[in-house]
């Protein structure tokens, strides 16, 4: 279990990567917390002929709140998150996903970006920047754009980084007042990629109507999948079981996973539902509204 | 002989929870395991395997692989056979197994070329390099497939068949008409499923020919160091002599470092070739997919009873899946192992088992995670069907177990399928369980909770193992007796060196082994220094696995301390000036009869032993025993599960999980406490999560520890655990093997409780592992049933 042989390069600036990447183009890898990529390696599934390590721009390593944004740096790793005390207070979201990534190890090295940089359809960033209606900082060597997550998660293992380009940071909106969020996983053990995932936030007004909807499912399909249709039917809603029950139907129907050693088709079709449901249960508690089991 | 323990002092320790002697070297990070040994000009060995699970292999192409720099050399089957190598026997004499495929590859990732180089990584480079053509052929993939005979698999062998041999013992005819006649009766097919030992150190050697004095070194990952070097003597024709084996530190070894393995071979036959040492160190996805697995026993298990639940009868029919080759390690007379103990812990007048075991195109194996020679999927059979037939019978199983149970009296208890259990007091361990678990308070709690429909299950197993292998007028090995030793020498100044034939994989022997000296001796145990798995110092023993290092080795020890404790006396009555009959050893001291204040202690008589020897008496104080159990021991136990069912997502959580076991006599209750948590922990993974799974292509799917699951202590339940004392009447300090109860002990427990708490809605059964696609399956389709 050794990689085949690679080029190592340790980037000491955002400059020097760019340069690194823009020169090695498609043969270069960027590495980061290395925690998808290293496996990978290992197993000789992927084999970059170059990799470029930013584990030395510490710049990057940050969670700070700025124009209304939760910013998250490209190497900031996901411990830094579940040890937050800004993350429990205000993005509950994200600290219930930031604690079941992976295992504890992981969470050490692993990082926010680089994971939905990979890609992984099982990954569980992807659900919830979907959900949290994020947005990705890219640079290249002519500049910095921005791109909604929805059109960033391209394809399994594809995202919309192109060559030569360094995914800087993710940022999610500050979410306005009455506002929770829950992240749901089934794993069979614990280090396990998601057998199934969903995601959900939820805004309610002062009479208890939904104002703003998140909901998206990893697992279930070539990556992280926002339910368009759930999201529809909370809109303006009032929650009830009823209401629940379909949102949790249109994660059902929008599923299309594959089968593996985790599950069928069906079980995880089923799963994507039930999550939703569970979800949508738990965030909409965190406002103080019950009863919806 | 005394076959309880004795009330000691703090300091001889035996009873006492004495922290591990070996655990400040690991904890430090200062254990030696075979990868951490490197010799000078050492080359490395990496294997080609297979991608397919049947195919002729057209053509090797060694060139690629041979023009990478620091390339040595590469093997093939054909190389080997050129060195009679290619073919080994297995270890019970009936098969033999292929070292580097010939002709056809008979299963997935089987071996097929080494390439041994300069270094690791340029010998895996190039093992990517040797080109195989192959032509696939129709894979066989399950035993009743195999048996059909439509693809012959082993064109080696006479035979035409797959069908390996057929194993039988009992009164078919007796038992059949028992069943026959009996109120009620159940029957059902319980599969234990294929899964893996999974050591956390992976096999390994380092095959080191010194070409000056002829003498090959093997630093090997060995459960029987032993038992490696006669057989590498007997295959090889290398005088024994000249072979030496170290089993260095282990990092646990679950039955899968007793077998010999293709590697080890391919790494000795290129030392003795090249002349300088040659080392190989298993990948995990090697250790997964190559070395031996465990169970693949396929069961029906049919019981007889009267309508107020006294069981009358038991019979087990079992298909085995072997994989490609016989090289399932029991020993001679067993080929199903212990598998006879299936009648387990109740007293049946009549009872039967057969079992028919195939090839197929898998890794070949069988007897290994703790299992204890196939102990474990009986004790899965039997517990299983008793709590199926609880509900047929809407009988609590508790009850049925009390009803049925061997009672204390009957001991020493011959079994309708041949074994004698030595001891056991079956109601009191049951009846403590419950007691303890609040079992009463939990049927009134999942009464209240079925009526809401919630799902909640109480699981209970009672199992019974043979363990100790074994008396020397049943069990062998390729013909060697299963005897073990042990040698101690007591230095002059009264501490001492003890060496046994086995080989702790994280057992404890350094600490348990001086313990039980340390209490026949009166001596420190803090300085009796324990070495096993060096071939050239350690006295000829056949290792360990099966949990027979104390019933057998330990009761070896014991007997060496009394050889030299006698010696001593001899020389206390030199000291005390008084006839060696009035000598007596009390206390841990000797002293002259009716002058107990006047006592001296073994240091004192060490010293004498090596200044002032009696007269007529040889000067040293040591002694050897080669010890040859006159049965096994019979360790038994209850467990409680206690589970909650999610019926959305089919997840189980284990809410409790008790444990009693009674070994006999404990030699260190922290100890013994480690091993249950383990083999809990293990029983709990096999219950619900370990599966060595194969697709309808013959195809691993569980090629390393993404897909083959481990459990952390994140998900590992909670265990309490407990003991009840029966002493073993035929050993010398009382003591049973325990290392393997709880892995034996506790799947029925976990499934029993998951099929009580499913009892609602009508689920009698579903194999392991329980997974939530099974459960939850099991719950919709119930569900469903009920609405049509």
């Amino acid at each position: 279990m050794f990689p085949a042989p690679f080029e190592y390069h340790r980037a000491t600036s955002i400059d020097e990567t760019l340069a690194l990447l823009a020169k090695h183009g498609g043969d270069a890898r960027v590495l980061a917390g290395g925690q998808s990529l290293i496996p990978a390696m290992r197993f000789r599934l992927a084999r970059p002929a170059v990799l470029v390590d930013i584990n030395a721009l510490h710049e990057l390593s940050y969670l700070r709140e700025e124009g209304g944004m939760l910013a998250i740096g490209a190497m900031t790793r996901d411990a830094a998150l579940e040890t937050s005390a800004l993350i429990a207070s205000k993005y509950p979201l994200l600290a219930d996903t930031s604690a079941l990534v992976a295992d504890p190890v992981v969470r050490q090295s692993g990082t926010v970006v680089g994971s939905l940089c990979h890609n992984d359809p099982a990954g569980d960033w992807g659900v919830t920047a979907l959900a949290g209606r994020a947005q990705i900082v890219i640079r290249n060597a002519s500049g910095t754009r921005t791109v909604a997550i929805d059109d960033f998660l391209v394809d399994s293992f594809t995202t919309a980084v192109g060559e030569g380009e360094l995914a800087l940071e993710v940022r999610f909106p500050t979410p306005p007042p009455r506002t929770a969020g829950s992240y749901q996983k089934i794993e069979r053990k614990v280090g396990d990629f998601a057998t199934a995932s969903a995601a959900a936030r939820i805004t309610l007004d002062a009479d208890g109507a939904i104002t703003g909807a998140g909901v998206a499912i990893g697992a279930a399909g070539p990556h992280a999948m926002r339910v368009r249709d759930a999201e529809q039917l909370l809109q303006g809603a009032k929650p009830t079981k009823e209401l629940i029950r379909a949102a949790a139907d249109a994660a059902r129907a929008l599923a299309d996973p594959v089968a593996d050693n985790r599950g069928s088709v069906e079980f995880k079709k089923d799963m994507a539902g039930v999550l939703v449901g569970r979800a949508l249960i738990a965030a909409i508690g965190r406002l103080g509204v019950e009863g919806l089991r | 002989m005394s076959t309880t323990a004795k009330p000691t002092p703090d300091k001889y320790s035996l009873g006492q929870s004495m922290k591990r002697k070996e655990d400040p070297r690991f904890l430090r990070g200062h254990g030696n395991y075979v990868d951490d040994i490197v010799l000078p000009g050492m080359l490395w060995l990496s294997i080609v395997h297979s991608p397919y699970p049947h195919a002729r292999i057209v053509k090797i192409d060694k060139t690629a692989a041979l023009a990478v720099p620091g390339v040595v050399a590469v093997l093939t089957g054909e190389d080997l056979a050129a060195h009679n190598l290619a073919w080994i026997p297995t270890f019970h004499g009936y098969d033999k197994q292929m070292i580097l495929a010939v002709g056809k590859v008979l299963f997935q990732y089987q071996e097929v070329a080494g390439v041994i180089a300069s270094s690791r990584e340029i010998a895996q480079d190039a093992a990517e390099l040797v080109e195989v053509e192959y032509e696939p052929l129709d894979p066989v993939v399950n035993p009743f497939q195999s048996r059909e005979d439509k693809i012959i698999l082993r064109d080696d062998r006479e035979n035409k068949t797959n069908h390996i041999y057929h194993w039988e013992v009992g009164k078919r005819d007796a038992t059949d008409a028992a069943i026959a006649a009996s109120d009620v009766s159940i029957k059902e097919r319980v599969v234990f499923q294929r899964c893996h030992p999974a050591p956390l150190e992976p096999c390994g050697i380092i095959a080191d020919m010194d070409a000056a004095t002829g003498r090959l070194t093997l630093y090997l990952t060995s459960q029987a160091p032993h038992a490696h070097r006669t057989v590498v003597s007997l295959v090889t024709g290398i005088p024994e002599d000249k072979i030496h084996v170290i089993s260095p530190d282990l990092g646990g070894g679950f039955g899968n470092k007793v077998p010999v393995y293709p590697g080890y071979v391919v790494a000795a036959a290129a030392s003795v070739v090249i002349g300088v040492p040659v080392k190989w160190i298993e990948t995990r996805t090697e250790n997964l997919t190559t070395t031996g697995f465990a169970r693949d026993y396929h069961m029906d298990v049919e019981i007889g009873a009267t309508k107020d639940g006294k069981v009358t009868a038991l019979k087990v029919a079992t298909v085995a899946d072997h994989g490609a080759f016989d090289a399932a390690a029991d020993p001679t007379k067993y080929p199903a192992g212990l598998f006879g103990i299936v009648t387990g812990s109740y007293d049946f007048a009549n009872a039967f088992t057969e079992l028919d075991a195939y090839f197929t195109n898998k890794p070949p194996g069988g007897v290994a995670y703790r299992c204890s020679f196939r102990v474990t999927e009986a004790s899965f059979a039997i517990e299983r069907g008793m709590e199926i037939l609880a509900r047929k019978l809407n009988m609590d199983p508790a009850e049925l177990r009390l009803k049925n149970f061997i009672k204390k009296e009957q001991f020493p208890y011959p079994s309708p399928l041949g074994f004698v259990y030595d001891s056991g007091d079956y109601h009191l361990t049951l009846r403590k369980a419950l007691d303890i678990i609040g079992y009463d308070a939990l049927r009134q709690e999942q009464k209240e909770k079925r009526t809401r429909g919630e799902l909640m299950g109480i699981g209970i197993s009672t199992f019974t193992e043979a363990v100790g292998a074994g008396p020397s007028k049943h069990f062998d090995i390729m013909g060697i007796k299963m005897f073990d030793s042990a040698e101690i020498r007591v230095h002059p100044t009264g501490s001492a060196i003890l060496r046994a034939g086995t080989k702790s994989q994280g057992q404890g022997h350094e600490t348990t082994w001086a313990q039980i000296a340390a209490d026949e001796l009166g001596l420190d145990p803090q300085n009796i220094m324990v070495e096993e798995g060096d071939t050239d110092t350690a006295p000829y023993g056949l290792g360990t696995y099966a949990s027979r290092s104390t019933p057998v080795a330990g009761a070896a020890i014991a007997m060496a301390a009394r050889k030299i404790r006698e010696k001593a006396r001899k020389i206390a009555a030199h000291l005390l000036e008084a006839p060696v009959d009035d000598i007596e050893w009390e206390n841990h001291a000797f002293h002259v009869k009716g002058l107990p204040e006047n006592a001296i202690t073994m240091q004192t008589i060490a010293f004498a032993a090596y200044t002032n020897p009696a007269p007529d008496t040889e000067p040293g104080l040591e002694a050897t025993f080669y010890y040859d159990p006159p049965n096994l021991t019979f360790p038994y136990g209850a467990y409680i599960a206690v589970v909650d069912v999610d019926a959305e997502t089919g997840f189980v959580k284990v809410r409790r999980f008790l444990a009693i076991d009674d070994c006999g006599t404990v030699i260190n209750p922290m100890i013994v406490e480690g091993q249950i948590h383990g083999g809990l922990t293990e029983g709990f993974a096999i219950a619900f999560m370990q599966e060595l799974a194969f697709d309808a292509d013959g195809n691993s799917l569980n090629t390393n520890f993404t897909e083959y699951l481990v459990p952390t202590s994140l998900e590992t339940p909670h265990w309490e655990t407990s003991s009840t004392c029966t002493p073993s009447p035929h050993h010398p300090i009382g003591a049973k093997g325990v290392g393997e109860s709880p892995n034996v002990g506790s799947p029925a427990a976990f499934v029993n409780a998951v099929m009580d708490a499913l009892a609602p809605l009508g689920v009698t059964h579903i194999d392991m592992p329980l997974t939530r696609e099974k459960v939850w399956r099991a719950v919709r389709s119930a569900k469903g049933a009920a609405k049509t």
